[in-house]
């Protein structure tokens, strides 16, 4: 037992939950953030636009407990790259978050005074609220796989506009586009009539889309990113982004089908595989620097103390199943039809 | 300004304002738990309409709790990185455990409460805002497991340039048995079901005065009044109890709350006292209560209670000691390659005492203002329509146990300075290496957009409060009525 939990095999078992609850949060919060983004282009009217929301309605909240969980687990079990990845993205973190606060109040606000001007200022708000926070993780996590200008001693000597390179650009249109169409599923899965329909048909349309940048944005990572170093030296990895791009393939024949929850599941693992892709082929390096190797925040380099990491497994092992347990268990329960009828009730958002 | 005192105030932006709307999220979760378990026994639909009216006010106040306390959590990486690093084994893995036991369960299971409405049974209602309940006051208590060792570490050694858990028995165990703060916690609670109480008390005192849905404010008031004479009284007790637990373990906190710069015996407290902080000493000091410092630090009227100017110096040289300061080294490398030094020395080694002094009188003062407040209202429960004055009193009251924890705080984290985790770390050491002009930007942005959502929320808390419950008079009342024909 005490060999199994070394401190090295904590490192990666921690590595890998690290990865792990990241693309948890992708997969879940993603589909919110789809929504908020499709907001202003499936919506037609008030009710149309009040179903979007309400798609989103129990869940988004809970959702967002896992970016919080992903950001605690980086500041409990990698210390060090917590402090250097937060205080180097130092501006594009702090403008996701204000995007996040206004993503969050919209939901409660909105609905609360009576104004089509209130209404739409909020609308406006939830956009931006889901699109940039979309946009900036893609850029962000882009950047983290190709290196940021970090040196020896942890400070970060670019600026924000150094992240706005071809690849982070890419990273963030790849990341609108993957959540967009998640959202646009889970939508279809949600919504019934009109809205139902040009949810499916966005999807339909999205989709060739995200494959083009599916596939542009794994050549560019073989351009700009060593990732593709630890794929040679385990090819059995290569099986995640395999696994990826095939489910991303089957999707024409869910869409085609109408068989939304695989699609929508397809989605799920398409995320995951994107996001294990990019993880396994950051290691062992958490912060990759592009000015040297050495100066790259690594497993062991960061890492909390043998002691703190089996504790923190523990509380992972026993907790994290249960939540998802009754996540799961909220979602089967509240994953109802959004009907006209329950915009008229008083819990709708 | 420097990036140390940007990064300052920004925590103190954001933790303040993410504060407001905690204790009433602790407090309130409580109440509509209690309502829904008395609508459950007793099949009576006015608790029912009870816990939604609140349960609203309740959700429009979580909503910016939630979001204010993520970007709390990522403050400490984007600009306190050194902290971060410093204490991530023991602080962060206590952040984490709050996300994963505690914070889970309050997202979720609100969502069931509210969004479950008409589709789960009563008791599945029951249980889940319970869940609520329960797991908000468990995640305070995480947080403040997390603030009570950097107030009093403990289970820690130091390895490099680290503190790591010493271990599960001799480490973790220490670190979430940590009596400091337990007590800390304590008081936080406390102070939080006050706030509930007195929020509760206060609207419904407000629609009680204008003879407004009695039945349904009546029964609140009755449920908060005892309620919140309890708390109030609670906390004078436990208050105390900190208060010794702060002389014990962080004597020059304690010394400037009460403003004590020489160490003397049978210190008294003075009525009036100034202090001058730039001279160490008190501008004046006029009407003398005989020992009651030291009475209340330890019991004896008689004893020696240590003043600033010994424990500075004192606390300077035992931090010299653990961590081999040096005060010429710099605490950080700014981006643009300037170090930042920023040296303690013994003599400034102490507290800012005229915040933490005036923070402390404030926090007490208004603490023996609700025991009187919270007694009146409970005497008079039934007879709030016929005292306009104690309404009155009661609506205006609202704001006061919000400063008075604000106080509070500012006594907790004011008194603790200069250390950021104590006699272990200086609050300038813990600094990310970015630049003052970023800090300065982000700070900007926090206080318009937290000043407007907050203008925002209080707009519709009080539109919300108002309004009363629904099915009730007024708008209500015709809602209802066109829905019925």
């Amino acid at each position: 037992m005490s060999d199994i939990l070394s401190h090295e095999n904590l490192q990666i078992i921690w590595f890998f939950l690290w990865g792990l609850l990241w693309s948890i949060y992708f997969v879940l919060d993603g589909f919110d953030i789809g929504l908020g983004t499709l907001l202003p282009l499936v919506a037609a009217d008030d009710d149309e636009r009040r179903m979007v929301y309400n798609a989103a309605g129990p869940f988004w909240d809970g959702n967002e407990v896992w970016l919080i969980t992903a950001g605690g687990v980086t500041f409990a079990a990698f210390p060090k790259a917590y402090a250097v990845m937060f205080s180097a993205l130092y501006a594009p973190l702090l403008i996701l978050l204000f995007a996040l606060i206004f993503r969050a109040v919209s939901f409660e606000f909105r609905n609360k005074i009576d104004s089509r001007g209130w209404r739409k200022a909020w609308d406006t708000c939830h956009f931006f609220g889901n699109f940039l926070p979309a946009l900036l993780l893609g850029v962000a996590f882009a950047n983290l796989f190709k290196g940021i200008p970090i040196d020896g001693r942890g400070i970060y000597l670019g600026s924000i506009l150094s992240l706005l390179n071809l690849y982070g650009i890419a990273g963030g249109v790849f990341f609108v586009i993957v959540f967009a169409f998640h959202g646009a599923l889970w939508l279809a899965i949600r919504a019934e009539g009109a809205l139902h329909d040009k949810a499916r048909k966005t999807a339909s349309m999205l989709w060739p889309a995200l494959l083009v940048m599916t596939l542009l944005f794994l050549a560019l990572t073989w351009v700009y990113t060593p990732l593709y170093n630890n794929y040679f030296k385990t090819p059995a990895l290569l099986t995640v982004p395999f696994l990826a791009v095939t489910v991303l393939l089957a999707q024409p024949f869910c869409l085609k089908k109408g068989r939304l929850v695989s699609a929508f599941t397809a989605s799920a693992v398409f995320i995951v595989g994107v996001t294990l892709f990019g993880v396994f082929g950051m290691f062992p390096a958490l912060v990759p620097s592009s000015i040297s190797a050495a100066a790259s925040i690594t497993v062991a380099s960061a890492a909390s103390s043998q002691v703190t990491l089996t504790i923190m497994l523990v509380v992972a092992l026993i907790c994290v199943p249960v939540v998802i347990a009754y996540q799961a268990w909220v979602y089967s329960l509240l994953s109802f039809k959004i009907i006209p009828e329950y915009l008229a009730s008083e819990e709708a958002y | 300004m420097d990036v140390i005192v940007l990064s300052r105030l920004q925590f103190a932006v954001a933790v303040f304002f993410h504060f407001i709307f905690v204790p009433l999220t602790l407090g309130l979760s409580v109440f509509l738990a209690v309502v829904e378990t008395l609508y459950v026994r007793t099949g009576n639909e006015q608790y029912e309409r009870m816990a939604r009216f609140w349960g609203k006010l309740f959700l429009l106040n979580f909503t910016l709790g939630v979001v204010t306390g993520i970007t709390l959590e990522f403050q400490f990486g984007t600009n306190w990185s050194r902290y971060s690093e410093y204490v991530g084994d023991i602080f962060g893995s206590l952040l984490a455990i709050e996300a994963t036991l505690a914070f889970f369960l309050e997202s979720t299971f609100i969502a069931v409460w509210h969004f479950g409405r008409g589709r789960i049974s009563k008791k599945l209602s029951l249980f889940s805002i319970w869940a609520v309940a329960f797991a908000g006051n468990l995640s305070a208590l995480w947080i403040i497991l997390a603030n009570g060792w950097m107030q009093h570490p403990v289970g820690h050694e130091i390895v490099g340039n680290r503190a790591v858990i010493a271990g599960f028995r001799e480490g973790f165990l220490k670190v979430v048995s940590n009596g400091f703060a337990w007590t800390m916690y304590c008081h936080t609670l406390l102070g939080a079901w006050l706030l509930s109480g007195f929020f509760l008390m206060g609207i419904s005192a407000w629609h009680l005065a204008r003879g407004n849905e009695k039945d349904f404010f009546g029964k609140s008031f009755r449920l908060a009044s005892p309620f919140t004479l309890i708390a109030a009284v609670l906390l004078l007790v436990q208050g105390h109890i900190n208060g010794v637990v702060v002389a014990k373990h962080q004597p020059a906190k304690f010394a400037a709350m009460e403003s004590h710069w020489e160490t003397s015996a049978a210190v008294p407290m003075y009525l009036f006292v100034w202090p001058d902080q730039e001279n160490r000493r008190n501008a004046f000091e006029l009407l003398p209560i005989p020992g009651l410092v030291s009475l209340l630090a330890f019991g004896d009227i008689g004893i020696e209670v240590k003043g600033l100017n010994e424990i500075a110096p004192m606390d300077f040289a035992e931090f010299q000691a653990k961590t081999n300061y040096d005060p010429q080294k710099p605490v950080a490398i700014l981006p643009d390659g300037s170090p930042l030094i920023r040296p303690l020395t013994p003599e400034n080694a102490m507290p800012p005492v005229l915040l933490t002094f005036l923070s402390f009188r404030l926090m007490v003062g208004l603490g023996f203002f609700f025991i009187l407040l919270s007694t009146l209202a409970c005497i008079y429960r039934e007879k709030i329509a016929e005292k306009p004055w104690l309404a009155r009193l009661l609506i205006w009251n609202i704001p006061l146990p919000y400063i008075a924890l604000m106080a509070g705080w500012a006594v907790a984290e004011a008194g603790r300075q200069p250390w950021l985790v104590y006699k272990l770390m200086t609050t300038s050491q813990g600094i990310s290496s970015v630049p003052a002009s970023s800090v300065g930007i982000s700070l900007l942005a926090f206080i318009l957009v937290y000043g407007f959502l907050g203008a925002v929320d209080i707009y519709l808390l009080r539109k919300f409060a108002i309004q009363g419950p629904a099915g009730g008079a007024g708008e209500n009342a015709q809602r209802t009525f066109s829905a019925n024909f």
